[in-house]
């Protein structure tokens, strides 16, 4: 084996705080059953954000759109629970092929231009898909949302379980998600599709001229990410059983921004570490102030950023000068 | 038919007006700020609170929003903005989303979040018509304005030495440092004035466009669409690209109802996926 491939090959090892981290959430579901609902939010979000750092941390995508696939897996699971079979498992693998799809079309968008170009036209699609929702109530129910959407039991080799309304089926099978796509992503990322994918964020002209295909593999990308993001979306109107315009609202496109932020990007667990973050964040101002959660929030994202966001998950370099 | 295309011509110098702040400091200073419709709302706010308040009268009100916002630019320039400038995109967009939030909940804290209306003078109210048109005197009120300030900002950039050191600056901000501009005080100056057109904007479109804190966000995508399509390098760009929009939408929204704000992004959309720096664009200049 040659020094390169094994210095490839190291950085694919396990490390002692993921187990900690998969053994943490697992506990979670087993030490903490009155707040399952709280904790589902959380990996929801989680899931969302993971799905964000493919494209942005991995591929230097800055997309303002993201929340385009989010709804549209979250109505599309809800949609066909409501007309075609309510069985969970089947309504997921639906929707994260049809987010996919989405994925894999627009993602011809995202190959030309600046940065701007691509903000505008992430942007773009996400609020094209919000006037569709809203405008086809015939289907989705315009802006009331998408009512009586009811979930059948959860299938498994252990036996049937009901979504209960402690959310405690609710977010073991989220929680069963968002293992199976950490796996996903963690296996892609390490395999030598991901290394190139961090070589064209890097240089996307030195990536093409040493032979990469770079806007076969931005949409390869683009594609898996609008998959996960959809799974996630997906797992929203399953466990809620409810699907509104809001899915594709800016608000969420720039929070899931957020999240990945506060996690740190670019090396797959950050969505997790944000969204836990973030949550417990938002709990606490709300208590505090309800209404002006969003006053915080900005302070909190001008903040972050004149201070230097990449400092936040390094507190050695606090007190250092750069 | 014409008066529909009056109509849309309206909105689109008021857009102009609106967005021509942004497009200044996306070109020049390479900066995306999601902001600037905060800016435009600060001018609104200005407005309806001296008339309805104060009862100070409207053509007063407008220089007076014009100079609220513009000290607002001045005001944040050189204290946030321009630590930004040479940042990665991504923190440029969280930055200026964060001040958007800011902005929203601040205005809904001191103001109220409903809707705020605005009384326009009664000599500008009603319309009249000239060869079966139908012509709304505010309508024309805006679209004379508007057209002012458009040909004085061309005189502006393209006549005065003021204009050549800000192409300077933008084509090579080191060159023109070391030649001896204070890019920096340049900068400073445009954003302000940038930033008091948008407030004018918002002052004048308050009746038009509506008026209330999530004002930012609702037309923060067609500030960007207007600097996207139209290119930022030139003046004339983003005016053909805002009346474009402005007609589109309007002429949308009466035949179409149904589709709604779809037919803009799609535009936005088809325009950017063939054009994608911008429907008018001057070839060469550094960047």
């Amino acid at each position: 084996m040659t020094k390169v491939a094994h210095g490839l090959k190291h950085g694919a090892h396990w490390r002692w705080w993921e187990f900690a981290l998969l053994a943490g959430l697992l506990l979670s579901w087993l030490l903490l059953p009155g707040h399952a609902l709280l904790l589902n939010e959380i990996a929801i979000l989680a899931l969302f954000a993971l799905s964000l750092d493919l494209i942005l941390g991995y591929s230097g995508i800055v997309s303002l759109g993201h929340a385009a696939f989010f709804g549209f897996g979250s109505y599309a699971a809800a949609l066909f629970a409501k007309l075609v079979m309510p069985d969970p498992w089947i309504g997921m693998l639906f929707a994260i092929a049809l987010a996919a799809l989405l994925g894999a079309v627009t993602s011809v968008l995202i190959l030309r231009g600046t940065d701007l170009t691509r903000l505008m036209v992430t942007l773009g699609v996400a609020s094209i898909l919000y006037e569709l929702a809203n405008k086809l109530d015939w289907l989705t129910g315009g802006a009331d949302g998408l009512q009586g959407v009811v979930m059948g039991p959860l299938l498994t080799p252990f036996g049937r379980f009901e979504f209960d309304i402690a959310g405690r089926t609710a977010y073991a099978y989220t929680l069963f998600v968002l293992i199976v796509c950490l796996f996903v992503g963690r296996r892609l990322v390490h395999s030598p599709f991901g290394y190139s994918l961090q070589a064209l964020r890097d240089n996307r002209l030195r990536a093409g001229s040493i032979g990469l295909s770079v806007n076969a593999r931005l949409v390869a990308i683009y594609t898996i990410a609008a998959a996960i993001a959809g799974a996630a979306g997906a797992l929203l109107a399953q466990t809620s059983g409810f699907s509104s315009l809001d899915v594709f609202d800016f608000h969420r496109s720039a929070e899931v921004l957020l999240v990945l932020v506060i996690g740190g990007t670019g090396y797959l667990y950050g969505g997790i570490f944000g969204a836990i973050v973030f949550k417990l964040l938002h709990d606490l101002v709300s208590a505090w102030t309800p209404q002006y959660w969003n006053f915080w929030l900005g302070v909190f994202l001008v903040v972050l950023v004149l201070v230097g966001r990449d400092k936040l998950t390094r507190p050695w370099t606090w007190w250092k000068r750069s | 038919m014409l008066t529909l295309l009056f109509d849309g011509i309206a909105y689109g110098m008021l857009l102009f007006v609106l967005a021509v702040g942004l497009a200044v400091t996306l070109g020049l200073m390479n900066f995306i700020n999601l902001a600037h419709g905060a800016f435009a709302m600060a001018g609104g706010y200005i407005t309806v609170l001296a008339m309805n308040r104060l009862g100070v009268p409207f053509l007063v009100c407008l220089p007076l929003a014009f100079l609220g916002a513009a000290l607002l630019g001045a005001l944040l320039e050189p204290l946030l903005y321009r630590r930004m400038y040479a940042r990665p995109h991504l923190d440029q967009v969280l930055f200026s989303i964060g001040l958007v939030f800011i902005a929203v909940t601040t205005v809904d804290y001191f103001v109220g979040s409903m809707q705020q209306n605005i009384q326009i003078p009664a000599w500008l109210q009603g319309r009249f018509d000239i060869a079966w048109v139908g012509i709304g005197k505010y309508r024309l009120f805006i679209i004379v304005v508007c057209a002012a300030l458009t040909l004085a900002l061309q005189w502006l950039l393209s006549r005065t030495r003021f204009g050549s050191q800000l192409r300077a600056s933008v084509d090579d901000r080191r060159v023109a440092g070391g030649l001896g501009l204070n890019v920096n005080r340049i900068f400073l100056l445009t954003f302000a004035v940038g930033s008091g057109l948008a407030g004018l904007g918002g002052a004048l479109g308050a009746e038009v466009l509506g008026l209330d804190p999530s004002f930012p966000l609702k037309f923060m995508i067609y500030f960007l669409i207007v600097c996207s399509v139209g290119g930022t390098t030139t003046i004339t760009g983003p005016l053909l690209a805002a009346l474009l929009l402005g007609i589109a939408d309007v002429m949308g929204k009466y035949y179409a109802p149904k589709l709604g704000a779809f037919i803009v992004y799609t535009l936005m959309i088809v325009i950017l996926l063939l054009r994608p720096q911008g429907l008018f664009v001057r070839s060469g200049g550094g960047k």
